[in-house]
């Protein structure tokens, strides 16, 4: 028996779970060191999710409602790809985020800026043969939060991928170029290695935008590539 | 360059969850169980704004994925998602996996690959569930034996009336086991 063997990202690639300026993660994070857990059947095999998930407009989240939503109209777009470059085809990409005020549809957010009743700030797409995906969304505001004195997040959007395997499993989040409130940011700055930070980063591109309609920006999501050696069981190889 | 993991943040119950994400296997399915537990925290309290997902083999150990060596076999989700609710419960309905093929011609004791993504968590963290009744495959099983002997029980769920219960606690006394995939 053959498997693919997926490579660990180099260090400094994620955040380590005790981060202390992102005060959540206090009470949160295993201080037991982690097991090693090999990669075997269960782990390079996953959930391989495909149009069964989605419903109409689930792309377009300007046009979810009767109406517009508020807001700078964008189309985010971009690649989903494995470490090696090989797209990651027909899988499922889903988003979530907050209105152009900064405010999300849920019922735990209670910060003082209007909901908008035309948006809902939720989506999903697969990628196509190329590993290529696209929304039409709002540009998402800032908002304040609670974790430090006049604390604010950068604006975002959740972005959720499951890549092939177990092992690619990945939640991240796409942030907008030169943002000023990165600087104060203890989520963005988690992630110990300033490349990898700026790979969170999506790219303005003024190609993509749509005249009198749309700006738009690029964000390629890259998951762990393969090794190019397989996990090998010797005794099935007779 | 893998792009970095960061927090799923307090709400992602707007854009996670489905209707049937706690579903692996239809209502009525024969062997159908309910896996249920809470997450606490390091406090002991529990986590109200975390999600669970499931990833299994099928009751035969096989995988709907065409990594299996063994060919895929269509039709089995395999993965199951559920958020928690105010008192940091989950739960999905589900079946007992078979023996999954192991390293070196063994066989893993069956077993449930488990992320737990929430607020608080910057990554993912992963455990996996275990069932008492295969006593001896769980004590043949190469991943369990790699676990400290005193923290293994953290990885074993309980046996209740309509399937199994298996709590998470993220830190202090009885933390769960978490593997680095």
């Amino acid at each position: 028996m053959s498997l693919p063997v997926y490579r660990p990202d180099p260090e400094g690639t994620h955040p380590p779970l005790g981060s202390p300026g992102y005060r959540s993660t206090a009470l949160r994070h295993p201080k037991q060191p982690l097991v090693l857990l090999p990669q075997m059947l269960t782990e390079v095999t996953g959930p391989l999710l495909g149009p069964g998930r989605l419903g109409e407009h689930d792309n377009d989240l300007t046009r979810q409602h009767a109406g517009e939503p508020q807001g700078q109209r964008i189309v985010v777009h971009g690649r989903l790809l494995d470490g090696d470059g090989r797209p990651v085809r027909n899988s499922l990409v889903e988003v979530w985020q907050a209105n152009a005020g900064g405010r999300y549809r849920h019922t735990g957010d209670r910060w003082p800026s209007p909901l908008d009743p035309n948006f809902d700030g939720v989506g999903r797409t697969l990628t196509d043969d190329d590993g290529h995906y696209e929304f039409t969304t709002i540009k998402p505001g800032a908002y304040p939060w609670k974790n430090h004195d006049n604390a604010w997040r950068p604006a975002h959007i959740h972005f959720s991928v499951f890549g092939t395997s177990f092992t690619q499993r990945l939640v991240t989040q796409m942030y907008f170029p030169e943002d000023p409130l990165f600087a104060q940011d203890p989520i963005f700055n988690s992630i110990p290695d300033e490349k990898a930070r700026q790979r969170m980063v999506s790219r303005f591109d003024l190609e993509r935008t749509q005249p009198e309609w749309a700006l738009a920006y690029e964000f390629d999501i890259v998951l762990r590539g393969r090794d190019a050696s397989v996990f090998e069981d010797e005794e099935d190889d007779e | 360059m893998s792009t970095p993991s960061q927090t799923v943040g307090p709400y992602l119950s707007i854009g996670l969850p489905w209707d049937d994400g706690p579903e692996v296997v239809p209502e009525g399915t024969p062997g159908a169980i309910v896996l249920r537990g809470v997450i606490y925290d390091g406090n002991g309290v529990p986590v109200p704004d975390a999600m669970v997902e499931t990833w299994q083999a099928d009751a035969d150990g096989r995988f709907d994925h065409p990594d299996d060596p063994r060919g895929r076999v269509a039709g089995f989700r395999g993965f199951g998602r559920c958020p928690t609710d105010e008192q940091g419960r989950w739960s999905i309905r589900t079946v007992v996996p078979g023996a999954v093929p192991g390293t070196g011609g063994r066989t893993q004791a069956p077993h449930i690959d488990v992320s737990v993504l929430g607020r608080g968590l910057l990554h993912r963290v992963v455990t996996r569930i275990y069932f008492p009744e295969h006593a001896e495959a769980n004590a043949a099983d190469e991943v369990l034996a790699s676990v400290p002997e005193d923290r293994r029980d953290t990885l074993v769920a309980v046996r209740e009336a309509d399937g199994y219960r298996f709590d998470v606690r993220l830190q202090g006394d009885g933390e769960t086991v978490f593997f680095e995939v």
